[in-house]
């Protein structure tokens, strides 16, 4: 007979993914046969490190000695006074080593690498930010690493690529498509492919074949975790809204995550606009894409009529990505979370007023979060609270917005 | 008896392995490559497959992604490609079709309608590069039902525990990725491919092809005779790409060219 699910598990929609990976009808793991077996392997290696308490206990310590948890939780009161309705609260993840959340992930990844014996590790990276964090730990637990970047992003994120030589990475500029994001993944898988033996692939977000999507949120959750029991200390209470920004959708699902079951609390999840939804120009899977297959999992895809991968665009070049992660499909398709978008002008706007409100110069992606609560907060009540993830530092982007501003460096 | 299986009877009757060049779907326009298709069978192709370009070819080396980049500017669709099939069986009604492709242009067709109208068309058979066989189940019941086969990839990589779980299913040849990367880079040695085709053996009755790696007439002479055909797809396109003008298009006896080189692939297999 079958046993009977708890009644937690059967209401909650923390319970994802099924054996097979999906989050309803998306996920999976859809790779070629080459790199069945070693995602088969992660995924086990994986759930026995997830029950192991000295696995467990050793990612804690390095969150707290290394990459600097718990993150501060911040209330932005100059901002809320500006703004002139609910509360703003900031969850300062920009203030982690190596300057995002990214770090949270990486850390966990490289400890599952090094369980697993594997000896090279390999990433793609958009803004830079996951490729420094990776670049990091390698450094840390000297290990050889290559990042592949496309070469658009090599440009646009070039202290971020001197950051990652300076720590010993290899970064390979990647020409193929519109040389973003999508095409740094292609090319990371092609590498794993050819190295399955020796090499550990750490993808950036919660996106690639199960059980990455489900891995990477798990070890982003502390974000979540961490700002719940804050809040409580802060306010008494649970946030009556919760914001991030989406690229893959790794600091929402680790902000979200925590909160599915508590449905007091909204959940909105910002997408990249780009130079607006109606242009063509954007990033937007969810807003402007249809469900299709894309590194390894089904999920919202930016494509023409035929099947075809569009390029995304967005100012953010950790947003500029065609998909989105299996998880936030599924929760978009059951109506948790609310999904929106902000352009890259709201951005830029958004990126100068936290800058001289609070004097934190967050990054662009997180300027998109705020570009939607510079909207949201005014049309609620004053004692409503929105809990947002300032997910990364800015450095990395003042090339960019100087050059949009017309200042030259 | 399917075509696959009735040309596999007839090289086994002959005592050889069979050549199975690969061309990619309108590079780099559509009557070129439906020029190549044409032609593949009289220069001594016995399985002919067709590549079905696509944006993020994740198996492809630089040589596959520039040509299904050029399809793609060529404005290839996957009806176009379904209908070169169908204008291919005009006149050749022996030769089997396999199309070789990744998920997502097909899943946007509809999975059940792309299997409908590939039959209709006469494919015999299918490789989706990006299905494996834990997510099969989307393809195979519409394959069957329209009498393609589905072809399974094996990989170095794929170890004895894991080789029936993979073939299950699985129907027309065993595709053999000789080696663990992507298309056009390396080759597999002699004494690989020697260790490896016994294994599968072990477990499926089917004929095997070798692919990845197989670039000269003395290789596809080896690889059809340690398994049962040989796929060359990267040293084909190559000569293609060596021979367009700058705006990509082919020159004045570039398809002669090409079928050249798949006569010689051919005398290759053939001992000549
Ligand atoms: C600071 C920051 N935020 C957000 C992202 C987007 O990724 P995700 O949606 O997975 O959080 C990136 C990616 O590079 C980033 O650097």
């Amino acid at each position: 007979m079958n046993q009977p699910l708890p009644p937690a598990a059967l209401n909650s929609l923390r319970s994802g993914p099924s054996d097979r990976g999906r989050f309803g009808e998306f996920g999976g793991r859809f790779v070629a046969e080459t790199l069945m077996p070693i995602v088969l392997a992660v995924e086990q290696a994986y759930a026995e490190a997830k029950k192991d308490p000295q696995f467990q206990a050793d990612l804690a310590w390095h969150l707290t000695h290394y990459v600097g948890r718990p993150s501060p939780l911040w209330f932005a009161e100059r901002l809320t006074k500006r703004l002139g309705g609910a509360k703003v609260y900031f969850k300062r993840d920009e203030l982690n080593h190596t300057g995002s959340h990214k770090a949270n992930n990486c850390m966990g990844q490289i400890l599952l690498a090094r369980r697993m014996g594997k000896t090279r590790i390999i990433a793609e990276t958009g803004a830079g930010q996951h490729g420094v964090a990776t670049a990091t730990m390698c450094a840390l637990f000297g290990l050889p690493c290559t990042v592949y970047m496309g070469a658009t992003d090599v440009e646009r994120q070039a202290p971020n690529v001197f950051r990652m030589k300076l720590l010993g990475a290899e970064v390979k500029a990647v020409t193929s498509g519109a040389g973003t994001l999508k095409d740094a993944m292609n090319e990371a898988m092609r590498d794993w492919v050819a190295n399955v033996e020796d090499t550990f692939y750490i993808i950036g977000t919660v996106a690639g074949p199960h059980p990455y999507p489900m891995m990477v949120r798990d070890f982003q959750s502390v974000i979540g975790e961490e700002a719940k029991v804050q809040m409580q200390a802060a306010e008494g209470r649970l946030p009556d809204v919760a914001v991030a920004c989406i690229g893959g959708g790794s600091n929402a699902m680790g902000l979200f995550h925590p909160f599915l079951d508590d449905t007091s609390v909204r959940l909105i999840g910002v997408e990249a606009g780009g130079h607006g939804i109606e242009t063509g120009q954007h990033a937007a899977s969810l807003t402007g894409g249809r469900p299709g297959v894309l590194h390894g999992n089904r999920t919202y895809l930016l494509q023409d009529e035929d099947g075809q991968i569009i390029e995304a665009h967005s100012i953010s070049a950790g947003l500029d990505y065609p998909g989105i992660g299996p998880e936030h499909s599924w929760l978009h398709d059951i109506g948790r979370v609310e999904y929106v978008s902000a352009t890259d002008n709201e951005a830029l706007d958004a990126f100068q007023l936290c800058t001289q409100t609070e004097g934190i110069i967050p990054a662009l992606e997180p300027a998109h979060a705020l570009a939607y609560v510079t909207k949201l907060a005014p049309t609620l009540d004053k004692d409503q609270i929105i809990l947002m993830n300032l997910c990364g530092r800015g450095d990395k982007d003042i090339f960019t917005v100087a050059a949009h501003l017309g200042v030259k460096l | 008896m399917s075509r696959i299986a009735a040309r596999f009877a007839a090289l086994k009757a002959d005592g050889r392995g069979g050549l199975i060049p690969f061309l990619e779907a309108w590079d780099p326009d559509g009557a070129t490559s439906m020029a190549l298709l044409r032609g593949m069978p009289a220069a001594g192709a016995d399985l002919i497959e067709i590549g079905m370009p696509f944006t993020d070819p994740m198996a492809d080396g630089p040589i596959i992604q520039a040509a299904a980049r050029r399809g793609l500017i060529a404005g290839v669709k996957v009806r176009f490609i379904l209908d070169m099939v169908r204008e291919f069986r005009k006149d050749d009604q022996a030769t089997p079709i396999i199309l070789m492709g990744y998920l997502n242009p097909i899943l946007s067709y509809g999975p059940q309608k792309f299997c409908e109208d590939a039959g209709q068309a006469g494919v015999d058979g299918m490789i989706i590069v990006d299905l494996p066989t834990e997510e099969a189940d989307l393809m195979l019941p519409h394959a069957t039902a329209n009498g393609i086969d589905f072809i399974r990839l094996v990989a170095p990589t794929t170890d004895d525990v894991r080789l029936p779980h993979v073939l299950n299913g699985s129907s027309g040849f065993v595709y053999y990725v000789s080696i663990t990367g992507i298309t056009g880079t390396r080759s597999a040695s002699s004494a690989d491919l020697a260790a490896a085709i016994p294994r599968i053996r072990k477990v499926t009755d089917l004929p095997i092809a070798i692919g990845f790696g197989v670039r000269t007439p003395a290789q596809a002479a080896e690889a059809s005779k340690v398994a049962d055909a040989a796929v060359v797809a990267s040293a084909l396109i190559e000569t293609m790409a060596a021979h367009l003008d700058e705006d990509g298009k082919a020159k004045p006896g570039t398809v002669e060219l090409v079928l050249a080189q798949v006569r010689a692939l051919a005398d290759g297999v053939r001992g000549r």
